[in-house]
């Protein structure tokens, strides 16, 4: 029973879509008004989907989940499965509409690093702050204060406001004060994502040590080699309910298949930011020649993706910006300009040739573009995540070296020549 | 029955809203040291990259008094009950911004701090009580500024100024009550304005509004003299009783406040628990609407 240090119990979160009202009194009151009236709600647009007014929405419906001493759960799934909405109620940032949570001793969260820091003050003074923020008294932050500004790694600039540091050393600062908080569960959300890859690796190790002392993380991240270097344990949601709750690699398989690494995929109904696929939109792709899109190194990537368009558009290209698995880009290509006719459903098979891409997993992002005379760029479609693939190493295509991507990035580039 | 089983050895306990009366002041308590953190931070912070720095805090109330002193006292030739026009109105001026300070930073608690209170979680009235202090201690600033003027009037041969000790004594409290009050008021709008922005509008304007139905820029005894029928109204506005007491304190001028500083206490404990369960009711959802 008291191995048991959070337990979430039948846990919903609503939200009204909409009924956040028109944000201000004068909004309101002319609604009502107008209601009492009779008359058509002034404030309501025209034309939106009035269906969507007023309606609820379930970020997260019905779950439930325990954490134990020595357990470091990785909540895996994709954007709008409920994952952060999941981290918010358990670090009491919003309440939930159903269930129960209940927690033994500290809870620490790093939904964002840095949280509270102001750049006016110094490194030093920050560090009691962030410390007070996270629930820290004076008295322990002073106590750790030097293990803080050693794990750091920046103790020649701890009397510098930190307005003037890098992000990467304002990421260290503030992971340092998280880590020393001697949480009895942490809470970490893609905050390493910043970091470079040695401190990475460090913040891994103590979270896995804070683990191992037998206390607990919860994990989030999109980024497999960290989950699966980190966490033993693996939930995974989708659309607002627990799915699946056992090891962490059935967890990534059931996450890398939702979205990502399948041959065909409906992009219709993917989210787009604002003003995105109203002109144009991306309807589907279809990966040729490939199930799992694993691919060997310097092969190609052969594709057909069915777009329709409102308008017509002389300059369309097809833009694809290669991004690493934590969406960092590293490369950008395009198709030739060709012309679409309004109202005009088109596919068009490409070939990705995969030359000098590294071994390892990578996200593809891809946008409709059409370039202006005057050398501008008009995005009419984009969708960050189209999918997921992977280049398998050969280490014999490299005088058999295995490719060490965190050492050597994810350009494979010709050899040096000598003489 | 089996939900106090299950309660048990757990520490937090989170659910869903409900009720009014879910506040928990104990843990502000445990969280004294981010109170006293974010007070040295807004201390810091007032004098850094400014050019005069510290300097604002004393330049503001002197050059207002002056204004006022030359509008109302010379140009208008308000009545000051006797008193060196620029020390009755320095000394409504100080009171007067102090509350209105606590009040309108408050106010905007909630839309201020959207981004850390989305974040991370500590008890949110920790920043209007954090407010607060740091305007109590531009207010000693300024106090300390506004000493040596008593003295120096009260020194003058033939002065009418006559500061009275035993409500000297009483300042603290004087304080304290301006500050609960200002804080109630602030944290009762930072609560309304996380649905309605608009009303954050009014604010300014109202605190405006507001100081001429105090008496800062003149004294009770004109209303007193004027509209001797409003005057029981006019005294159930909550700060002036406490600028009436404070000029009683250190200037001598005899007072309306008496019977009205009770209920201004009142309205005063009143306003705050109002404001606290307000606040508190809106803290736990107002990240899904701000």
């Amino acid at each position: 029973m008291s191995d048991r240090l959070l337990e979430i119990d039948g846990v919903s979160k609503q939200y009204r879509l909409g009924a956040i009202g028109g944000g201000t009194l004068h909004g309101d009151l002319s609604s009502w008004f107008a209601r009492v009236r009779g008359k058509d709600d002034p404030n309501v647009k025209i034309g939106k989907e009035h269906v969507n007014y007023n309606e609820k929405f379930w970020a997260l419906k019905d779950v439930s989940f325990d954490v134990n001493r020595g357990d470091a759960v990785a909540l895996l799934g994709r954007n709008g499965a409920g994952k952060s909405t999941m981290l918010k109620l358990i670090s009491r940032i919003t309440a939930p509409t159903e269930g129960e949570i209940r927690i033994r001793g500290r809870v620490a969260s790093l939904l964002e690093i840095g949280t509270g820091f102001h750049p006016e003050l110094t490194g030093r003074d920050n560090i009691f702050l962030n410390g007070a923020i996270l629930g820290m008294s004076r008295a322990e932050t002073a106590k750790k204060m030097k293990q803080i500004i050693e794990f750091s790694e920046i103790e020649q600039f701890i009397d510098t406001p930190v307005k003037r540091y890098s992000s990467g050393m304002y990421v260290k600062l503030a992971f340092a004060v998280a880590a020393h908080l001697d949480p009895d569960v942490m809470i970490c959300d893609e905050v390493l994502a910043v970091g470079d890859l040695a401190f990475q690796q460090k913040c891994l190790t103590m979270m896995g040590n804070i683990a191992r002392d037998g206390r607990a993380v919860l994990y989030v991240s999109h980024n497999m080699r960290t989950v699966s270097q980190l966490c033993s344990r693996g939930l995974y949601l989708d659309t607002g309910r627990l799915e699946y709750d056992g090891t962490v690699e059935r967890a990534m398989e059931l996450y890398g298949g939702s979205s990502a690494r399948s041959a065909r995929r409906n992009l219709d109904e993917v989210p787009r930011t604002k003003n995105r696929g109203d002109t144009m939109r991306m309807l589907s792709i279809q990966f040729e020649n490939t199930q799992s899109l694993e691919y060997e190194m310097d092969s190609n990537m052969e594709f057909t993706l069915t777009s329709i368009s409102h308008i017509a558009e002389p300059r369309m290209r097809i833009r694809l910006i290669l991004q690493n698995s934590i969406a960092t880009p590293i490369a950008m290509t395009q198709t030739d300009a060709f012309e679409v006719q309004a109202e005009e459903t088109f596919s068009r098979r490409i070939t990705f040739p995969l030359d000098g891409i590294a071994p390892g997993e990578y996200i593809i992002k891809m946008s409709l573009v059409s370039g202006t005379p005057q050398g501008r760029t008009c995005y009419y479609d984009t969708i960050v995540d189209v999918s997921r693939f992977i280049i398998t190493d050969d280490p014999a295509a490299n005088a058999g070296f295995v490719w060490t991507e965190h050492l050597w990035g994810s350009l494979r580039l010709k050899p040096l020549e000598m003489r | 029955m089996d939900n106090t089983r299950k309660n048990q050895g757990w520490d937090t306990i989170i659910r869903p809203k409900k009720g009014w009366l879910d506040i928990d002041l104990g843990e502000l308590v445990r969280y004294r040291d981010l109170i006293w953190l974010m007070v040295k931070r807004n201390f810091t912070l007032l004098y850094k990259q400014t050019i005069l720095g510290p300097a604002w805090v004393i330049i503001q109330p002197l050059l207002t008094t002056v204004v006022f002193t030359v509008i109302f006292g010379n140009i208008a030739g308000l009545p000051t009950d006797g008193m060196p026009k620029f020390l009755f109105y320095m000394a409504g001026n100080i009171v007067w911004q102090f509350f209105a300070q606590c009040l309108t930073v408050t106010s905007t608690t909630f839309v201020t701090n959207r981004n850390l209170f989305g974040k991370v979680y500590f008890p949110r009235l920790v920043m209007p009580f954090a407010t607060v202090l740091s305007e109590m201690i531009n207010f000693l600033v300024q106090f300390v500024l506004f000493l040596p003027f008593v003295i120096y009037y009260a020194l003058q041969p033939g002065s009418a100024v006559n500061p009275n000790f035993r409500l000297i004594l009483l300042t603290p409290l004087m304080l304290i009550q301006l500050g609960v009050l200002g804080l109630g008021f602030g944290i009762i709008i930072s609560a309304l304005t996380t649905k309605y922005r608009d009303l954050a509008m009014l604010v300014t304007f109202g605190v405006h509004l507001w100081m001429y139905a105090t008496p800062v820029t003149y004294s009770t005894s004109l209303i007193a003299e004027k509209f001797p029928k409003l005057l029981g109204l006019y005294m159930l506005n909550p700060i002036t009783p406490i600028i009436e007491q404070f000029r009683a304190a250190y200037l001598g001028v005899p007072g309306y406040a008496t019977g009205y500083t009770l209920l201004s206490a009142g309205v005063t404990a009143l306003v705050f628990l109002l404001g606290v369960a307000l606040f508190s009711h809106t803290e736990k959802t107002f990240m899904d609407t701000v």
